[in-house]
Parts: C-alpha cells; structure tokens; sequence
C-alpha cells in the first residue's frame, strides 16, 4: 500500500504513474511480474523491441513490456457473463497480490461487468448499449445456449446469443475467457441439455482468444489483457485458440513430479507412503499428460500452490470436452474411453507417452517435438530397470478390473443418459 | 393505479436476477423475483462416477465455490459408508470457513457496500476527516492512516475527473437516500479496496489444502492434500506458519475493519432495521460449516458451533425452537417453467424436473403477468417459506443460546435501540452476516485451527479412508445425502447409487428457499415478501432503484445455484414450449 489507484488523467500511462508517484523502478517490477507469466509459456512473446527483432524467439524484459505499456491510452472493456458461475470473475479477484496490480486494472475502464459494477437495471443497460456503440475489448465468461430460442440465460429481457452479438459488432478484441465461453464446459457436457456452445461458435467472422480453464489462473487472464495491450494484437494461439503464452506447455512436461513418473514412482491410493512422498499421481488418474496448462509455472493464488502440488490429481479443466473425455476423473488416463490418447502408454516410463502426445490434429506440432526427447526418455528407462526399480514401467491394473463383480448389463451407463 | 417496473439485470450478485415490482406512491405494492438462466446440470451426472460428481457439482457456483463439492463428497460418503479421518474434517473445515468468512467479506465490501456508499460524495472528503471518523466508530484498522485516505481520495478524484469512471460508470451518485458523511464514504472506499487484498490473501487457505481456488480439489473419502511434520512434500510447518499469519490477518481485518464499517454504516441506516421485513420463519442447520452426512437429529455433527444444533424458528417466535425434520421439506412449481406430473408440491425424494416453459419468446418486457415467472422452485418446510443464510443461523444461535451469538446481538440492539424481531429485515440480514463472519473467524482461530494443529503434534495425519475407495467395496445399492450450512443458507445433497454409478441426484440450495417463487397457494417467497410484504418498502425514483437493490443484496443472491434443483430421477430433461 505505498500507492494508490490512479484513475486516468493524462494521455498515457507512463503519465498517470508518474502523476501517481509510481516509480520507473516499480513499474518495472510489476512488468517483471507480467514478464514472468509470458515466459511461463516458450518462446512466443516475439520481438517488441528492435533490440529482439531478430530473434523471434526472444522473451521480452519487463523494459519492453514497461515500454509499450507505458504508451498505452485506456481501453473501454465490456465483460458479459452469460451461462456460467461467476467463477471466472471471482479467479481475477484472486489475481495477483501487489498495489501495482491494481495500476494494471486502471488501465481499463471496466464499464459494464455485473459482479461489480455499480448500477442496475435501466441504468446499467445503458452503460452496456453506451459502450457497445464504440471501440471496445470485449471479454465473455460463459457459454450461449442455443435451444428453444434462446430462454435459457437471458439478460434485460434479452437471450445470452443476442446480447453476444451485439456486443461482438464493435469489439476489437473478443476474450472468451473460462471453460464455458470456450466450448461450454460443464453444461455442454452429456447430454448437454441446453445446448449450450462457447463464443465462437456464434461469432464466426472475428477472432476469438481462447482463454481455458475452469477456471483460468487469475494471472493469465490478466496477462492476456496486458499482452493485447502491449501488442496492439492478439496474442499467438494454438490451435484451439488458447495463449502459446499459457497453454503451450503440457502440465506432465513442466510438473515438478516428472521425475517421478519417469523414475517409476507413483501414488497408489490416495495418502499413502508415496503420496507423502509427492510421487507422481498418473496411476490415480492426472490427467497432465494430455493437459495444456502453466499450473506448474505459474501455480494458483499467488504461487500459493496448484492442484498436483497439492495432492490431487489433474483433471485436465483447459481441454475441451473434459467432463466426458476425461471421466471417470480418477481412471488412469489410458482407459479413458474415447479419449484414443495415449493409448500406447500402458507401458508407461519407457518415454511413449511422449512420443504419442496428445491430439493427433491439434497438437500435431507439438508431439513431432516431443518426439525425439521421448527417445532419450527410453535410454533412460532402461538404465532405471537395470537398477531394479521395475514396478513402475508395467502399468498392469486396468480400471475396469478393479470393478470384479458382475454389474447389471441392462441398465444403460452412458454417462448423463436417463434410466428409463 | 399500481405502476409496473422491471429491473434486471440485478447486478452485484452471483448470476441472472430479474425483478418485476409494482409501486403506488412510492411504496411497493407487489413483487416477483424471476431467476433467467437455467443449465440442467441435472441431467449431467446421472450414470457417472459418484466420486467424480462433486466436481461436476461445484461447478454450480464459483463463489460460493468449495460448497457444492463439499455437499457432494459428504453425501457419497454417507451413501457408501466411508469414515472421513478427524484431521480431513477439519481440513474441510478449515476450507469452509475461510471460504465462508472470506464470502461474508466480498459480500459486505464489493456487493454491498456502493448501495450505501456513496462514490462521488467520498471525492469531497477531507481525507483527515475520514481518519477521524474511522477512530470515532472504533475502527483500529491498520489501514487508516492520512497518508491511505489520501491516496485514495486523489485516485478517486482522478478516476471522476477522467470521464472514464469504469464499474462506478451509471451509479446512482445523485441518489438521495445516500446518507454517510464525504469522510465516512472515503473511509469507505479505502476499505474497499483493502478488502480486495484481504480477500486475495485469506483464499490461500484454500489453495494449501485444494491446489487452487476457485474450484478447489477435494475428495470422496477424505482429502487428497497430505500432512506430515516431517515430509517435505506434505503440508508441514511451513504451511502450518503460513496459515496461522493468514488467519490471524483474517481476524485483524474483520475485527478492526468490517465489523466496525459494518455497525456504523447500518446505524446511519437504521430505518432499514423496519425495511425489509420478510417471511418470519428460519431454517438452519447449525452455523457456518455446520456439515451432516445424513439425519442431522442423529448423526454426530461435524460443526464448528456444537451447541447450535439444528432447528426451525416460526413466525418470529424466538423463544420456541422447533426439531428439524427433512421429511418436512417440499418443493413447489407454481410459478416455475417446470411441470410435475402430478399436483401439488412434492418432497425431495419424490421431485421431478421436467422443463415446461410457458413464458414469452425472447425479447420479452414483462412476466409477472404469468403464473410461472421464473427457473427456480420453490422450497417450503411444514408448506412455509423459510428464511435461510447468516440471519436464519443468528436467530437460531440466539435461541439456542449460544453465549457469543447472544452477546454480539445484545449489544448491537443496544446500540441501535432495536428489539430482536426486527432482525427481521434488511437491516437484520446485513448485520447477521457481520456477526456471523466475526462468530466465524473467531472459531478459526480459537478452535479449528489449533485442534488440527494438536492433532498433527499427535502424529495423527491420516486424511482419507482409502477402505471405500474402490466401487467394488461398496454395496449394489446405497443412498445417503448431506446438509450443510453455507455462506447463504442450508444446502443439501442427495444422492442414490445403483450399480456403482450415480442412479438419483439432488440438490436444495440456499437461494432457492430464498429467491424463489410463489407457491401453488399463492404465497411469496422471502426476496417478494422482503420488498411487498406490508407495501411499505420505498421506492422513491424507479430509474435509480438504490432501496430495492439494498433489500435484495441482504439476501446475498446465488442465482447460479439457486436453478440447480437436480432431478432425483436423473432424467434427461423434457422440454415442453407452449
């Protein structure tokens, strides 16, 4: 609290901080923050600076992004939250942990976000239809449902879908931020009642960043915010659309519990001996291995911790469809069914999971090259068997095995099917 | 000639409120209260792994965010017999009510606190004076220095003067029912903004034992977080120092800061102890984290506040408790766009939810003129609507007796000259939460905490009962359920299991027995009753419907989850346009 707030006054950042007292040595302090998280991902940042113009794969320094950021005017931002929980909004909240955070919120003019905006009704009907009229970043929590003409989430007396597009027709940018803006999450899940279906499957002639997660880290949606700002563009995705800068990383490449996995060592049942020990959890079910996330790296609630860290498996909430590809959640990942991922990994150690990756389609690129470290893996599996750690290579227990009494066949066990 | 108004969104809640209100002369003369998003969740975890609903189920709400899971896992674990291990109970615990008293916080701060703070007027302070007004109501907060309160006076300032005024953009800043002096408005807004890192900070608690929050990890059968002094990869005394400072920052701001801000702001607003006035029943199930797999008359509590058990409160009679009894609980679709096959209202076992949706086609400007206006049932035990939530537990704690409770209450009906029935009302409700988060923190740090502490000095660090973790182990068939006190009221789960997989599911949530809507003999729900019950709720300029919101935010509305009522059939949803 050595600072305030400064709301914006003078034409530029580097003004309002200066006007605040903000130090050139704080505000790069904070930009370090905000550098931290874009390197949380690999080389994506790209030049933003003459200096790193040759080398694309240069990360910025908290100097490049103090830079830009500095030069920034102030953005009007509309955050719509249609079919959702709030979730994503409370994830924010928990962002960060520094006064100079707050300067970054300052950067916006958040004018219409219901959580805590302050008028109602009327009155806040204006402001959304007031700001809509003009430029503006518009970031959507929440999926649209599409049956029965819409009456299923609507706002003011409108449907989720109208107040979407209409709010799409001016925005410079469109953030679809959290599982259910993304491809609908829990309730697009079998048998999707409401037919519900993220951003952009409803808006279709612009960008969408996809920002996954349910929710997404606090910080990275934050980041991604800062990185349009400072770029005057969107972000490089992948090709779901998610931020390289947060999602180019599979969770089992940069989990601290790797070593783990690869040595053989694993969780059995929940609190037992490895368990305390922090082995790797792959055997009650983490669904890391198909898993894009900077969890590990950048972690949750002010690097407090992040669920692996904390024992419990991951359930992959940054992948589509994950409710149904990667349930029952406590599976070893191979038996998922229909998941066709990984499926090679049974004999897991041996570097195969690697070598398969995840997503024939989707993260071609990313397993061509994973390829050739899956390789060495191998030669190092097979070092770790000569010294006798043998148990962990055969992963013999199915999870259909462990269920050994006949169950009745004719009830119907899709999941979220009706017994009739 | 009654006037109609519309006024949705109602925003500063969790979700989709609408409410259509009727007024003469500047009082409300009827009201209904329209929840407009649906997501069916119900038909999603029929034929799943009953230990992986919980967090299907926690995705109901993201605030009140540990809940649901909490709800679920406590009711598989009563279906399949799992035995939780002590020092996981008080894990949850500890999670609950860092979560419960860091929702009570959000709420009072940044839900709120701009309908009876006044922005633009907290620019005019002198920021000297609002140092002197935080000493005169007894706030030792750390945060009233003139340094702050000047900071935050010049970012104000800055902010109004840029023309871009962000989330304060539309306020009802000319309103005049904004009463709180310049100084004590910005005295106001520098707690808001400290409330804002407070709240960052407290979560944390979450994140030690959960990985992350929102939607923290749990687990059927204990917890999956490990505890071992003497392991560096287990929850040790590192997390162990960490938690006791968060916890004892957690104090310091609710006993310095919200719940002097609190009784000031709410005796400056003193009628509002005569506005609000609702339906004069309760129904809790303990206090705050108050958790029971199973019949709560006969399974042993896990319950912060032991002597606070269970009951029901009518008719405004504080001076007789009456024994809880799930069987007295049913649900009405009256005023709902679902059918049940039958008349009448039916009780939890027996519900159904099948969507029948008679409302208009989309853009619509008024529903009220409909018998079913809204997504949420409407919960009633013995046929009454019941108040849920911190008033429902306070009134209850007081009844039982509960020495603190009782205390707090005294003094601060003392201090505004107010008798105990008109808790009952807006005032009541906002003035309940502050004591029950300071009730809250207090068992945290005086009991809860140093008894998992004791235990982990004990050796003893089992925190999950690994003997019903396989389905094989469990019988062909089971039911169990779970009730839980929560930030806004009582939550229950049911649940049945067939063939190791989910066959029934069920939830009754605290916002469904407070915002829903009439029932089939025409009765109004607490929100309705709240603003029409004896049409003397003001409402002096409807484009700026400042008194409306204040009564509807006591409530702390979860809109998310009060659509949530899951059909114990598992059906999958029918839907009937007419």
């Amino acid at each position: 609290m050595t600072y305030s707030i400064e709301g914006w006054q003078e034409p530029t950042l580097a003004e309002n901080l200066e006007r605040a007292g903000v130090s050139r040595r704080d505000f790069l302090k904070f930009c370090g923050g905000l550098a931290a998280v874009f390197a949380a991902g690999t080389t994506v940042f790209g030049p933003v600076t003459k200096a790193h113009a040759d080398d694309p794969t240069d990360t910025p320094t908290a100097g490049d992004i103090a830079d830009v950021l500095g030069g920034m005017t102030k953005p009007n931002v509309v955050w719509l939250q249609l079919q959702e929980c709030t979730g994503c909004v409370e994830s924010v909240l928990r962002s960060g942990g520094t006064t100079v955070e707050d300067v970054v919120l300052s950067l916006l003019s958040l004018n219409y976000q219901e959580v805590i905006m302050a008028p109602s009704g009327e009155a806040a009907e204006k402001v959304l239809y007031d700001t809509l009229a003009e430029d503006h970043i518009l970031v959507v929590n929440g999926s649209v449902p599409t049956k029965d003409n819409g009456i299923y989430c609507v706002i003011g007396g409108k449907t989720s879908e109208q107040i979407l597009k209409d709010a799409a027709k001016n925005a410079t940018h469109i953030l679809a931020v959290g599982a259910c803006a993304v491809w609908g999450s829990v309730q697009a899940s079998h048998p999707n009642p409401t037919r519900a279906v993220g951003v952009d499957q409803i808006i279709k002639n612009k960008p969408v960043i996809n920002v996954a997660g349910c929710p997404p880290i606090g910080e990275v949606i934050t980041a991604t915010v800062a990185y349009i700002l400072t770029h005057g563009k969107a972000p490089k995705t992948d090709a779901e659309g998610r931020p390289l800068f947060a999602y180019d990383q599979r969770i089992h490449d940069s989990c601290p519990r790797r070593s783990h996995f690869d040595a053989g060592q694993y969780v059995r049942t929940f609190d037992d001996d490895a368990a305390r020990n922090g082995w790797c959890l792959y055997q009650v079910g983490c669904k890391g291995p198909s898993t894009f996330a900077a969890c590990p790296i950048i972690q949750w609630n002010m690097h407090t911790s992040w669920p692996v860290g904390a024992g419990h498996p991951c359930i992959g909430c940054t992948e589509k469809n994950f409710f149904d590809r990667f349930t029952p959640f406590y599976s070893v990942l191979p038996n998922v069914p229909g998941l066709g991922v990984e499926a090679t990994a049974t004999k897991i150690g041996l570097g195969l999971v690697a070598a398969a990756a995840i997503g024939a389609t989707a993260h071609a690129g990313v397993t061509a090259a994973r390829h050739a470290s899956g390789k060495e893996r191998e030669k190092e599996a097979e070092a770790m068997a000569a010294f006798g750690d043998e148990e962990g290579w055969i992963v013999a227990d199915q999870a259909d095995q462990l269920v050994d009494e006949p169950v009745d066949e004719t009830i119907n066990d899709e999941p979220g099917k009706a017994e009739k | 000639m009654a006037e109609p108004h519309v006024i949705d969104p109602i925003t500063r809640i969790e979700g989709h409120l609408r409410i259509e209100l009727e007024t003469e002369n500047a009082k409300i003369t009827n009201a209904w209260s329209e929840a407009t998003q649906f997501r069916g969740l119900e038909a999603l975890v029929a034929n799943r792994d009953p230990r992986d609903v919980w967090a299907f189920l926690q995705r109901i709400c993201g605030v009140c965010t540990t809940t649901h899971a909490i709800a679920s896992v406590t009711a598989v674990e009563n279906a399949i017999g799992s035995r939780v291990p002590p020092q996981a109970l008080l894990i949850r615990d500890l999670v609950m009510g860092s979560a419960g008293v860091q929702d009570h916080v959000i709420h009072f701060y940044h839900l709120h606190a701009l309908d009876w703070v006044n922005v633009v007027s907290a620019s005019k302070a002198d920021p000297a004076a609002a140092v002197e007004f935080a000493r005169a109501i007894g706030s030792t907060w750390k945060g009233n220095t003139l340094e702050r309160m000047t900071a935050v006076s010049e970012t104000i300032k800055t902010i109004l003067a840029s023309g871009q005024l962000s989330i304060f953009t539309g306020g009802y800043w000319d309103h005049p029912d904004y009463r709180l002096p310049p100084e004590a408005n910005l005295m106001a807004c520098a707690h808001y903004l400290d409330a804002l890192e407070f709240q960052r900070s407290m979560i944390r608690i979450n994140t030690v034992f959960g990985g992350k929050n929102p939607h923290p990890n749990f687990l059927v059968g204990g917890m999956a977080c490990t505890i071992d002094p003497n392991r560096s990869e287990s929850i040790n005394h590192v997390q162990i120092a960490e938690i006791q400072k968060w916890l004892d920052e957690a104090y310091e701001f609710v006993t310095t800061c919200y719940i002097p801000d609190a009784k000031a702001i709410m005796g400056v607003y003193k009628d509002y102890f005569d506005i609000g006035v609702s339906s004069p029943n309760y129904l809790a199930v303990g206090m705050l984290g108050a958790a029971y797999g199973g019949d709560p008359n006969e399974s042993p509590a896990i319950n912060p506040m032991m002597e606070v058990t269970p009951g029901v409160i009518f008719d405004d009679d504080f001076d007789t408790v009456h024994t809880f009894e799930a069987s007295k609980i049913t649900e009405s679709v009256a005023s709902a766009w679902f059918k049940y096959s039958k008349p009448g209202s039916l009780p939890p076992a027996e519900g159904e939810t099948v969507v029948d949706y008679t409302g208009p086609t989309p853009p619509y400007t008024w529903l009220a003129d409909r018998t079913e206006y809204t997504w949420s049932k409407a919960p009633r035990y013995s046929d009454k609507p019941m108040q849920v939530g911190p008033l429902a537990r306070v009134m209850l704690a007081y009844a039982r007796k509960h020495p603190r409770t009782v205390e707090i209450v005294n003094a601060a009906a003392e201090q505004y000259g107010i008798t105990l029935k008109q808790m009952n009302s807006t005032g009541g409700r906002t003035l309940a939460r502050a004591v029950e988060c300071l009730t809250s923190i207090e068992m945290l740090v005086d009991v809860t905490f140093p008894k998992f502490v004791e235990g982990l000095k004990a050796g003893d660090i089992d925190v999950f009962d690994s003997t019903k973790w396989e389905p094989k182990s469990w019988p062909k068939a089971a039911d169990g359920y779970s009730l839980i006190e929560v930030a806004r009221g009582t939550l229950g789960h049911w649940v049945k299991i067939k063939n190791r997989k989910v066959s029934h599911y069920q939830a009754i949530v605290p916002s469904t027995w407070n915002g829903g809507g009439r029932d089939e003999y025409g009765v109004r729900s607490p929100y309705e009753e709240a603003l029409a019950s004896n049409e003397h709720h003001p409402l002096v300029n409807p484009e700026q419907p400042l008194e409306v919101i204040r009564t509807i935010h006591s409530f702390d509305p979860c809109m998310s989850c009060a659509v949530h009522v899951l059909d114990p059939q598992g059906n999958e949803l029918q839907v009937a346009i007419s």
